[in-house]
């Protein structure tokens, strides 16, 4: 093979659901990215391949896949960095029902975030004035510090203990769940953390930190979950758990 | 007690009787290296223990802390691995801890106080 | 639409990184201790029955697939230690992600030095 081109092993389900890998040869080309690779597949090789995206600049969170054993956000993610020995092995994400190819069924991922009461609680209205919150509080940097999140599934797809336990909430959930509980407009909390504490909540976490290790827009999940934990102990303590 | 509830408790018992066994360990450590040299008798061991109030109260508080937080520990890798029913798991694990604490007591008794 | 939730089955390539060894780590030493707190117990309470009793167990360890058992249960005890004070630190002081790799060695050292040092006043 001339080094010009990548070998690309794809992942392809038959109407069965069973599935294989599929090599195919794509040209390289600079700053290429794993979403080209699979885009070059899908338009020049073989338009049955089924992949799901849309921004293609990191924002959506659509594109995850699995390249080369570990979940990135395709989009974002050059050939360059990830190629071994000019080989790119592509996946769905790990942790989800695989509908076709590429593509997950995200519908549990996403379920667990409003099992984990990931919505806001308003406290006031409408008519009320805006709540000031001062950008320097301890609370805000805590939100700060997880709102970034795109909901791409990475970390659900890295973690083990969503591997080993299919209801536990997983990272994403949980950090959701995390900058709501620091959110002081929030008025949800007693119902929040009822929801987010017990084995398939935080304390089922094992803090091995592959959320943290491998999330594109550098959260800290594990530190989320950490202060879950304390917080679901403490109101527990004081029988404020529901 | 809700299952949240009891988990979070169950979470807070293991912590907190690590953060008593990592002072306890730290300790036991350090004798072990020291006590082993030249060579370990039971004339050196019962002699340094026997009628100590201290050592007595220090391996008794270390007992209970283990026998709290093994058993939990080992629940956790058994509720992800085993598949037992949670109530066989709980009752099996509650029994172990029991085990622990009096195998652990008699221990502490038999180097103190015998 | 298929129900298998995994299409490749465990994949180690995304485990290799320090945070997965480490529980990796405080998992076998957590249940390896475990096992063993009966025995030890039961051990020390020979000297229930008096001192010979437990002279005469102390004589049985005293061969060198028992030392060499001993060695690597000091080795255990220290690694669970050490890494169970990282955990808490983790869990109770928010540590974020920047040193732990740098943490988690300093775990399997301060666990070989322990080891080392049992193991050199054993000899």
């Amino acid at each position: 093979m001339p080094t010009d081109s990548l070998a690309a092993r794809v992942w392809r389900t038959d109407i069965a659901g069973a599935g294989a890998f599929v090599s195919y040869v794509v040209p390289r080309s600079p700053s290429q990215t794993v979403l080209e690779v699979v885009t070059y597949i899908q338009r020049r090789l073989d338009p049955t391949l089924a992949y799901r995206f849309a921004c293609r600049v990191g924002m959506c969170g659509s594109c995850a896949m699995t390249v080369n054993g570990k979940a990135r956000w395709t989009c974002r993610t050059h050939v360059q960095a990830v190629a071994r020995d000019g080989v790119l092995e592509i996946a769905p994400l790990a942790n989800l029902p695989v509908v076709r190819d590429l593509v997950t069924d995200m519908r549990e991922f996403f379920d667990k975030w409003a099992r984990a009461k990931g919505h806001l609680t308003p406290t006031t209205t409408r008519h009320d004035p805006l709540a000031r919150v001062a950008p320097d509080s301890d609370k805000r940097r805590a939100v700060d510090a997880g709102i970034e999140c795109i909901g791409c599934g990475v970390c659900y797809a890295s973690c083990d203990v969503v591997r080993w336990n299919p209801r536990y909430l997983g990272p994403a959930a949980l950090n959701r769940a995390w900058t709501l509980v620091n959110d002081v407009r929030d008025g949800g909390n007693r119902e929040r953390l009822g929801a987010v504490a017990g084995d398939a909540g935080c304390h089922a976490c094992h803090t091995q930190q592959t959320c943290t290790e491998r999330c594109p827009k550098h959260l800290t999940p594990t530190a989320a979950i950490a202060g879950l934990k304390r917080l679901t102990a403490l109101a527990a303590l004081r029988g404020e758990l529901p | 007690m809700s299952a949240a509830r009891r988990e979070a408790l169950l979470w807070l018992a293991s912590r907190v009787s690590a953060m008593i066994l990592a002072l306890c360990v730290v300790v036991h450590l350090a004798t072990m290296i020291v006590a082993v040299r030249g060579g370990l008798t039971a004339a050196e061991i019962l002699g340094r223990t026997r009628g100590s109030m201290v050592w007595a109260l220090f391996y008794g508080t270390f007992v209970i802390a283990v026998a709290v937080h093994a058993p939990l520990g080992l629940r956790t890798v058994l509720g992800e691995s085993a598949r037992w029913p949670e109530r066989v798991l709980d009752m099996g694990l509650l029994l172990f801890g029991i085990l622990v604490l009096f195998t652990g007591l008699r221990a502490v008794v038999a180097v103190t106080m015998a | 639409m298929t129900a298998r939730t995994n299409v490749l089955g465990v994949d180690w390539r995304t485990r290799g990184h320090a945070g997965w060894w480490a529980f990796a780590l405080h998992r076998v030493s957590g249940v390896a201790l475990t096992l063993f707190l009966p025995a030890h117990f039961w051990a020390l309470g020979q000297a229930l029955t008096g001192e010979a009793a437990l002279s005469g167990f102390l004589a049985w360890t005293d061969q060198p697939l028992v030392r060499a058992s001993e060695i690597a249960l000091v080795f255990l005890l220290a690694a669970h230690l050490a890494g169970g004070v990282r955990l808490l630190f983790v869990e109770f002081r928010g540590w974020r992600a920047g040193w732990q790799p740098s943490l988690i060695a300093a775990v399997v050292g301060i666990a070989t030095v322990c080891a080392l040092s049992f193991a050199l006043n054993l000899a």
